[in-house]
């Protein structure tokens, strides 16, 4: 008996909302009295798959056959699936992501498993199994009990900070039983920004809307983000016009995010955007309109120009 | 082709959500119920659908009469016939336990829903109904043709999107782009008052999951404003107070 944690690849290493899973997962162990076992499907290197124990898994199975190097969530649910029943974990723990999603709605069927999304803290044992987990796009937290022999547990990012270690886990290779029927959704072709922070995952986000003017004024949106090492993000207006790409925006109908540090220039901050981002941990409002309502949501708010004050935030993070 | 749209009844995304029943519950009054966003888009895509390619457009809610609002607006939007089943929808196993039952009655070409419901945020539904029909679940859909019997689809992911095809029938999530938004017109919102609402008895009874209570975010603390002149302060201040850069 174990708990399981699925843990994601991003172009061979393991996504750090997974290492953060990993650390959840071998902590739910802990108050089990059981071991956590961290799952990795697709192509990646034993030296980075054994970075799973530094976070708390005492083993990593890797299940490395090529048709799993495409994230597929039908044939990621069976895998996974095989890989509980394996290890007899009633427990499945995974980070929120794109994939993780589509796979553990899937897995949840499959295994006649309560699925708790968006939980936030670990689970309280006292008479049952809660956890709490984010509702209403952060605007409330459901105490919801898993009555259910099998459970999953998809942790929102970026609210479990992990402690690392220096142990490591043995890496056994994984080999399940993969299924044609899996496998007919045809991936035609695949569009990703590369070497940029994904969003999603990103620790610092600087983010801007209509008070831009025209997507030919983003240089210093980006110029800033790149100094800070941070991600870019947009408003629903930005996207609509196509400013920007849909992945870049945040809020009610868009990404949801919870970075440490969430940057927003020139958005007025409507309750639909706030959805999207009132999770970060400190926000930063600059705007022009001293009465924008973003400001009742921020932790430190400019007036003033996003024209002028970006330039000077980019030059004073460089002098740091 | 058969489509089965699947639509959620939840608060309007402007509702401050307040607690009652020393917080056991989420205060109903005064809420305005609109139909789930992402919902929306799925409905106002399979309408479009039908508009070129013909067929029909169910729409399905699992809920209580109170929901009946939402479900005469899907109707005014283009859809042709819509079911209830007469149940609170308790947690996403149980909801896809009605859904799969209605669809396993009817054999639909293409099972359309919200990528997540905005009120619990769960995104399971279709997934799990993908596996108990045993039919593939894509989400999030951000475009979706149907040629023949092969649906092209383009997915969001993290950084990008991907393109995709399959066969129906399928179960997917949508969001937006999919589709623009549509507005119910007069003539929309009369012939809506007399097309078919079935009212039918929940099928199962499973839940695998219980809220025992809510709790609401604290309040955040005041804004620090920093004057304009002295933005680079700010810097200053997210190193050494906030200590997030």
């Amino acid at each position: 008996m174990s708990v399981l944690i699925f843990a994601e690849l991003e172009e061979g290493a393991i996504k750090k909302s997974s290492l953060e899973a990993i650390y959840y997962g071998s902590k739910v162990a802990e108050q089990t009295g059981t071991t956590a076992t961290a799952l990795v499907l697709g192509e990646g290197s034993t030296d980075e798959l054994a970075k799973a124990g530094r976070f708390g898994a005492t083993e990593v199975l890797h299940a490395s056959d090529a048709r799993l190097n495409e994230g597929n969530a039908l044939a990621y649910a069976s895998v996974v699936a095989e890989a509980a029943n394996q290890e007899g974990a009633n427990i499945i723990v995974l980070a929120k992501s794109s994939l993780a999603d589509s796979m553990a709605a899937r897995l949840a069927g499959k295994l006649k498993a309560g699925l708790a999304a968006n939980v936030i803290e670990l689970p309280d044992l006292s008479g049952g199994f809660r956890v709490k987990r984010s509702i209403f796009t952060g605007k409330a937290f459901a105490i919801t009990e898993l009555t259910a022999e099998k459970k999953i547990l998809a942790i929102k990012k970026n609210t479990i900070t992990p402690e690392e270690t220096d142990a490591t886990a043995p890496v056994e290779a994984f080999s399940p039983v993969l299924n044609d029927t899996d496998f007919v959704v045809k991936v035609t072709n695949v569009e990703k920004a590369t070497g940029d922070i994904l969003l999603p995952e990103a620790d610092l986000v600087v983010s801007a809307g209509r008070g831009l003017k025209g997507p030919e004024n983003w240089g210093i949106v980006e110029d800033l983000a790149k100094a800070l090492h941070a991600a870019t993000a947009c408003s629903k207006p930005v996207s609509d016009l196509d400013w920007r790409p849909h992945h870049e925006h945040v809020g009610q109908t868009g990404i949801k995010i919870s970075p440490n540090l969430y940057i927003a220039c020139g958005i007025s901050g409507a309750i639909q955007h706030l959805a999207g981002v009132n999770s970060s941990k400190v926000i930063v409002v600059i705007n022009k309109d001293a009465e924008a309502p973003f400001f009742k949501s921020a932790d430190y708010g400019i007036v003033g120009d996003v024209f002028d004050v970006l330039p000077r935030l980019t030059k004073a993070v460089k002098e740091l | 082709m058969k489509i089965l749209v699947c639509v959620t009844s939840v608060p309007d995304t402007i509702t401050k959500i307040t607690l009652t029943d020393n917080n056991t519950k989420l205060n109903k009054a005064g809420v305005q119920f609109i139909t789930g966003p992402y919902d929306d888009y799925a409905l106002s895509r399979a309408v479009e659908l039908k508009e070129q390619q013909g067929g029909t457009v169910t729409v399905l809610n699992v809920g209580e009469a109170d929901a009946e609002p939402v479900i005469r607006k899907c109707l005014a939007i283009g859809a042709d016939d819509a079911i209830r089943v007469n149940a609170e929808p308790t947690d996403a196993y149980f909801v896809a336990e009605q859904i799969a039952a209605v669809a396993r009655e009817n054999s639909y070409d293409l099972i359309l829903m919200g990528r997540e419901s905005i009120d619990y945020n769960g995104g399971q539904v279709h997934g799990i109904v993908g596996e108990m029909l045993g039919i593939p679940s894509i989400s999030p859909v951000m475009k979706l043709d149907i040629e023949g019997s092969t649906a092209k689809i383009t997915r969001e992911i993290e950084g990008g999107h991907e393109d995709l095809e399959a066969g129906l029938p399928l179960v997917l999530g949508c969001q937006e782009p999919i589709a623009e938004w549509k507005i119910p017109n007069m003539r929309g919102i009369m012939t809506a008052r007399t097309k078919k609402l079935t009212v039918v008895e929940p099928a199962g009874k499973d839940t695998l999951t219980q809220i025992s209570s809510y709790e609401l975010p604290p309040a955040r603390g005041a804004c620090k404003m920093i004057p304009a002149e002295e933005a680079e302060t700010l810097i200053r201040l997210l190193r050494t107070e906030a200590k997030v850069i």
